[in-house]
């Protein structure tokens, strides 16, 4: 955990992961999948540009990882069957 | 060995001394004969290591920051319109702590078109972050070059630096200049090994990625304190060096001649050993004259420049650039380091514009000035243009 410049590496280099970074946090609007319309298409996945849609098993209806969702929009515009509704983040 | 070569010469053999292992220069006068002296010393097999030929002076840089990244010791050259070029890069090169030793020819910035030196073109990077080295003579050119890499790849330190030669003045001038040789600058230069370097099979990282306001100002606090540090190190490099190959420079500042002075002249770059001649022959008759001879601009010597303020009782700073609308850098500066209520009078001289020579005749002149106002103990005007066609009468 850094606290002070005193932590910071000699040089501007990343010590962790791209993993521990939570750029969920940049978001103001989420996206919201109803599986009633949904098809599983999945060209909300394929759009994704965070790789924050997630489909664990085949057939299953995607889900979306907060830890990392910026929150874009993207995959809302491209879904078929407007099955994505951004809402605001409280 | 004694060697009778010319300032860019002596910067390229430095640069083979140093052990180099990647160059990436483009040519621009008064600079090309160290890119065309080490692409032949690449091409022959005199020196091991890869010469990249780029498109642009930007280009050059960014491929020397891409190979200090995977652990190379990198050199580059530059003057004026080309360094200018390099801009965002410089900047690039010292956010990220590059070690990049870069000899400048200082020229002149256009237009109109010039190709003669003077230091407007290194003193507008003042802000970029590098280490800032200005060379009296050929000797120092060369003996700075092998230092300059052993100040900025310290890992404390990681900071780019120029090592500036006066262009045409020093670059394109013979002088005698004595080469260490190969083992002695071995045993002076260890390798480069920086903490962080690019290797993506054990430890791939990422490098230089986006940093949020909520670190950036610590950034900048720590690239801040790799520039203090450097104050220590150049005197300690140079103290090791002096050990070793017997010529000392001073560290970041020299004292020429200011003990029990009453008026002291700050120079910097080849119009210092001029200056130095004229105070030799004033001491001669009796005038009690010396000389300053700024080495580091950046760091900025503050804290040994204070001490003008007990050593004499007036201060002239010549500037070989002019920063519009405000005057001389190195004067700006050096007023600000010298400010306290009772601090000594300082005056600026601006000469040596594109490339106009500063004579022995215009330092006397300037040392008889401040010999003049010395009495009255304070300055007639704060800023003099040298030998101005039309200027005051007294340059003549
Ligand atoms: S794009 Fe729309 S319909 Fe297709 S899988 Fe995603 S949410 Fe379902
Ligand atoms: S809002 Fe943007 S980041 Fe979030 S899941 Fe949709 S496409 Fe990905």
């Amino acid at each position: 955990m850094l606290r002070s410049y005193e932590d910071l590496p000699s040089t501007p280099v990343s010590l962790q992961s791209t993993e521990d970074i939570m750029t969920g946090n940049w978001r103001t609007m989420r996206p919201v999948i109803d599986e009633e319309k949904c098809i599983r298409c999945y060209i909300c996945w394929k759009f994704c540009p965070d790789m924050s849609i997630e489909v664990e098993e085949a057939d299953d209806f995607p889900t979306v990882n907060l830890d990392y969702c910026k929150g874009c929009g993207i995959c809302a515009n491209e879904c078929p069957k407007d099955a994505i509704e951004m809402v605001r983040e409280e | 060995m004694i060697e009778i070569i010319t300032s860019n010469y002596a910067a390229a053999y430095a640069a083979k001394l140093s052990r180099v292992e990647v160059i990436a220069a483009y040519p621009i006068t008064p600079q090309t004969s160290i890119s065309e002296k080490l692409a032949e010393l690449v091409d022959t097999g005199e020196m091991d290591a890869k010469y990249i030929k780029v498109e642009s002076e930007h280009s050059a840089m960014a491929a020397v920051i891409g190979a200090s990244y995977v652990g190379a010791r990198t050199f580059t050259a530059t003057s004026s319109q080309g360094l200018a070029l390099m801009h965002e890069n410089l900047i690039w090169a010292a956010g990220v702590n590059r070690p990049i030793v870069m000899p400048v020819a200082a020229r002149a910035l256009s237009g109109p078109w010039t190709i003669w030196s003077d230091h407007s073109d290194v003193i507008s990077e003042r802000d970029a972050g590098w280490m800032q080295f200005f060379c009296e003579n050929n000797q120092e050119t060369l003996d700075m070059t092998i230092m300059a890499y052993k100040i900025a790849e310290d890992r404390e330190i990681m900071t780019p630096a120029m090592v500036i030669e006066d262009g045409f003045i020093l670059s394109h001038t013979v002088e005698a200049v004595d080469m260490p040789s190969q083992e002695e600058v071995d045993d002076f230069l260890p390798p480069f090994d920086p903490e962080f370097k690019i290797d993506f099979k054990s430890e791939p990282r990422r490098y230089a990625g986006v940093l949020a306001p909520d670190w950036w100002q610590e950034h900048r606090y720590r690239r801040m304190l790799d520039m203090e540090h450097s104050k220590e190190k150049i005197v300690e490099v140079e103290r090791d060096f002096e050990r070793r190959f017997g010529r000392s420079y001073g560290g970041l500042v020299e004292f020429y001649r200011c003990d029990d002075a009453d008026v002291a002249l700050v120079i910097a770059g080849a119009p210092t050993g001029t200056a130095k001649d004229v105070v030799d022959e004033m001491r001669d008759r009796g005038k009690k004259v010396g000389l300053v001879k700024l080495r580091s601009f950046r760091p900025f010597p503050g804290e040994e420049l204070v001490k003008l303020n007990d050593m004499v009782s007036m201060v002239g700073v010549f500037d070989k650039s002019y920063t519009m609308g405000q005057g001389g850098a190195f004067f700006q500066e050096i007023r600000n380091a010298l400010y306290s209520p009772d601090g000594v009078p300082i005056k600026n001289y601006i000469g040596g514009l594109g490339g106009r020579d500063v004579t022995k005749k215009n330092i006397e002149l300037i040392f008889e000035d401040l010999l003049s106002l010395s009495k009255k103990g304070k300055v007639d005007r704060i800023i003099d243009w040298v030998a101005l066609k039309g200027g005051p009468r007294r340059w003549e």
